[in-house]
């Protein structure tokens, strides 16, 4: 029988369109933050969410074990967290394996078991597959994600992680008690989607390796970007917009070695019209890079932010057919969908500015701060 | 007189109060259907000799003319239609292999009239293109899958050659010989203001064309015909023919009455000698000979030309695509069974290939499960026959559509599917000097444009409905398309839903 006639479809079974709220702030210096202030930032932006999604992701929070991936996993039941974490021995050195600690909140119900592992590859099974350690551990998030039922890795980079769940993200961030974490930098999500999956993997941000992307927009170039990026390994197992934009970035920078400069003139590119005007050497190299990466164009409404190790990359469709905005104060960057949002995190931002579209926004914070 | 077999498919219906015996008909005819009988003053037709092409009905100044199917018909019956018994008749009479012209009429499903497209609503916006930029350039060849840089880390900018494309619609192959030379001009001078491409066929590119040489896809088939280095270096891409949509299988013939002065010296052949390609190329046996033959001309064009391989629509396409992806092929043409022609037998036209919709799914979903789509760009054709044709392809995965039918049908032909005889009464499919400059190339060239126009505005407005505002956005986007009255095994060959769902 079809799974979807004994129940709701689940996330990945349809496509599903959502609007939504982002917001993010980054310390240039690597001043670590607590989780309160991107909490703050997402409620005066409630309408925008309906409850059915809200996540972060936070950099620099786990120190201590900087130089190991830390996979955040749901299960659905012990019985696929068995069996999951035999094939995760199997490939993988676990030197801490914990509950991630969450706090009773009548607003977030329906938990899965919810996992946080510190993994290294094992360098004989490095050695044996001839790949380096991000690609090995992109390739276990990927097996575990298409082949075990009911596991699902959500975060996956190191000195990072993601924390989403179905529900308003104020009430998200405090259910996962984020105000015991300190970032350099966080990113926010509220999700709107357009029917009730109910599931917790589908929530955002959506992650591969360290990048997470945080994305407000139906992008309708949803199926020639998937079916483009499914040549390379990748999988498209939830239908939604945010997964394949991630998978894009990690393409991009991580396999084509491209910048973030390059990468948002391909998911943005420039018109033809706008490239005509540029001065030969730059036009050149966008004349290439549209050329070249042609289904990894990314058109319809779309704000991102796209956070790494390091740094935030923000962007908008290149028709800014989404609102997003940016404001500074001191060593801090704040990016959200509205004004009112940066104002919540710090009430005397400067700067004030509106990004247009296809205009990349790259903070990064200070080399060796982190 | 014998026995008249077939009785005249047509009849000719003149309203006999508004001829005013001008003529025009009879000196328009040349079939010559039409004549004048001076002494009874009246104009008398012989049917059995029209094909219905329309130009007498198209230039009567009082609409006295209409041509309408005979009703005159034999018993009816389900399994021996008027058809298959007619062609028992001529064959009978002839003993030889029925010819015909222009695509498949048979009532195979259409494709493309079962899929419909998407449009924006609430949830992301429709775009406007009279307000906003929408793209629809295209570039084809060949995309390289690691970008390179130099020592100081700047991108290494430098392409296989690729062909540029304003829009992305091509006019399809036809020789010089099988259509005429104001034909060809027509087609030349409109593709280059366009900034889209023409293609010579197989029968070499006149002298005086080779002006438009940076529009021009010259072809290379397996007579070789008028292939020499200029005509190769005079190109923007190199064509191989490898197979045709209404004929697979099977090679050409150009009778030796339309080898004139003109195309014998084009196609480098004997005047009033018959031009015969060969049913295969005689140095392509198998997939490496294609290979060869393919850097044979890169060789030859120093590697400054992409190189097409045209093949037909056949079964095993899928893995015949695959096999010309890797064969340093730039681009791969796949022509259906629909595809028009000039003369193809009739039992291969009618009967032998597929859809060309079904082969794009197919070939496009192949490529992509082998990673090697990049490879290659996909140009198909036959038959594409409007604007909504032409987004239906893009977003099953073609890169750009070929167009030849409906480019001639801008020209002026009807479609009477007598190309084979050399008259065409639209100075199109002939070589008669007093049919062809009924064709005016500067009306003919403007009529494509008008159409390519056209269409170009279509495709906008379709992309904006569905929010997308480039051509790049659309290519394999099959989420844009649902199927209509289709079987699960149809929907799964095209890899799109059903609608509704």
């Amino acid at each position: 029988m079809n799974p979807s006639e004994q129940r709701a479809p689940r996330e990945g079974e349809v496509r599903i369109p959502s609007g939504c709220a982002i917001a993010a702030v980054i310390s240039k210096s690597g001043e670590r933050m607590s989780g309160e202030g991107i909490i703050k930032a997402m409620r005066p932006m409630r309408e925008r969410s309906n409850g059915l999604g809200g996540g972060f992701a936070g950099y620099g929070i786990y120190p201590e074990y900087r130089d190991f991936f830390a996979l955040h996993i749901f299960y659905d039941s012990d019985a696929v967290r068995t069996e999951c974490e035999t094939y995760l021995r199997s490939a993988l050195e676990i030197v801490r394996s914990e509950t991630i600690p969450t706090r009773k909140l009548p607003a977030i119900t329906d938990e899965p078991l919810i996992r946080r592992y510190f993994v290294t590859p094992l360098r004989s099974v490095l050695a044996s597959m001839q790949v380096d350690e991000n690609e090995f551990v992109a390739r276990v998030v990927m097996r575990i994600n298409t082949r075990f039922d009911g596991a699902y890795v959500f975060s996956s980079g190191k000195n990072m992680g993601v924390f989403k769940a179905v529900g308003y993200p104020e009430d998200v961030g405090e259910f996962y008690r984020l105000e015991e974490y300190g970032a350099y930098s966080w990113t926010a999500h509220g999700r709107y989607p357009t029917n009730t999956p109910g599931w917790w993997g589908g929530a955002h941000p959506f992650a591969l390796l360290d990048r997470t992307v945080v994305h407000n927009g139906e992008i309708s170039s949803y199926d020639a970007n998937r079916r483009f990026i499914e040549m390379f390994g990748y999988r498209c197992t939830l239908q939604t917009d945010t997964e394949v934009i991630t998978y894009i970035a990690d393409y991009l920078i991580r396999k084509q070695g491209l910048t973030l400069t390059e990468t948002a003139s391909v998911i943005a590119a420039p018109f033809w019209s706008t490239i005509a005007r540029k001065p030969e050497s730059e036009r050149r190299e966008l004349e290439y890079l549209r050329a070249v990466f042609p289904s990894l164009l990314i058109t319809g409404p779309f704000s991102i932010i796209l956070g790494f190790t390091g740094g935030l990359m923000a962007l908008n469709d290149r028709l800014k057919l989404r609102s997003m905005v940016t404001g500074e104060k001191g060593d801090r960057v704040y990016i959200a969908s509205e004004e009112a949002a940066i104002r919540a995190m710090e009430p005397d931002a400067e700067n004030i500015y509106a990004p247009t579209g296809g205009e990349a926004v790259i903070v990064k914070v200070r080399e060796g701060a982190f | 007189m014998g026995i008249q077999w077939n009785y005249p498919e047509f009849e000719v219906v003149r309203n006999d109060s508004r001829c005013i015996r001008c003529q025009v008909c009879a000196r328009q005819c040349a079939n010559e259907v039409h004549r004048y009988e001076a002494e009874i003053d009246a104009m008398i037709s012989d049917e059995s000799r029209c094909v219905n092409c329309q130009r007498c009905v198209s230039l009567c100044p009082t609409r006295a003319l209409k041509i309408v199917k005979s009703d005159c018909r034999l018993r009816e019956n389900a399994n021996w239609n008027q058809d298959a018994i007619r062609e028992i008749y001529k064959q009978a009479e002839s003993g030889g292999v029925l010819l015909s012209s222009m695509g498949n009429p048979k009532p195979y499903p259409v494709y493309w009239d079962k899929i419909l497209m998407n449009a924006s609503q609430v949830t992301n916006p429709s775009i406007d293109p009279l307000r906003e930029p929408m793209e629809t350039r295209v570039s084809l060849g060949k995309k390289p899958s690691k970008v390179e840089r130099d020592e100081n880390g700047r991108l290494k900018c430098e392409l296989s050659p690729q062909i540029q494309l304003s829009m992305p619609v091509m006019f399809s192959a036809m020789s010089y010989g099988s259509i005429s030379y104001n034909a060809h001009l027509s087609l030349a001078r409109a593709a280059s203001e366009l900034g889209v491409c023409w293609n010579t066929g197989e029968g070499g590119l006149h002298q005086d064309f080779y002006q438009y040489g940076a529009h021009t896809i010259v072809q290379v088939a397996s007579g070789r015909f008028g292939v020499h280095k200029q005509y190769l270096e005079a190109g923007a891409a190199v064509e191989i023919k490898m197979g045709q949509g209404a004929k697979p299988g099977i090679g050409g013939h150009l009778p030796g009455a339309k080898v004139g002065p003109d195309v014998s010296r084009t196609r480098m052949i004997p005047e009033g000698s018959d031009a015969i390609s060969p049913a295969p190329h005689h140095d392509i046996y198998s997939i490496e000979d294609l290979r060869q033959l393919v850097y044979s001309l890169k060789e030859a064009t120093a590697y400054q030309k992409p190189v097409i391989v045209k093949v037909a629509a056949v079964h095993n396409i899928a893995a015949i695509a695959s096999g010309i992806a890797r064969s340093g092929a730039d681009i791969i043409a796949i022509d259906g069974f629909r595809g028009g022609t000039g003369a193809a037998p009739t039992r291969i036209r009618d009967s032998v290939g597929i859809p060309i919709e079904l082969a794009l799914a197919a070939v496009d979903r192949r490529l992509r499960d082998e990673g090697i789509r990049n490879n290659v760009s996909l140009v198909v054709g036959g038959s594409v026959r409007s604007s909504a044709d032409v987004v239906k392809a893009i977003a099953l995965g073609a890169d750009a559509c070929y167009i030849a039918t409906a480019a001639v049908l801008a020209l002026g032909c009807h479609l009477c599917r007598t190309c084979q005889s050399g008259k065409c009464n639209w100075g199109i499919a002939t070589q008669r000097p007093d049919l062809v400059k009924r064709l005016n190339p500067d009306i003919g060239s403007q009529r494509l444009i008008n159409l390519m126009t056209a269409w170009n505005h279509e495709i906008k407005e379709l992309m904006g409905g569905m929010g997308i505002n480039s051509i790049e956005a659309l290519r394999g986007n099959r989420l844009m398309l649902r199927g209509i009255g289709l079987n699960e095994k149809e929907l799964q060959i095209l890899g799109i839903s059903h609608a509704g769902e």
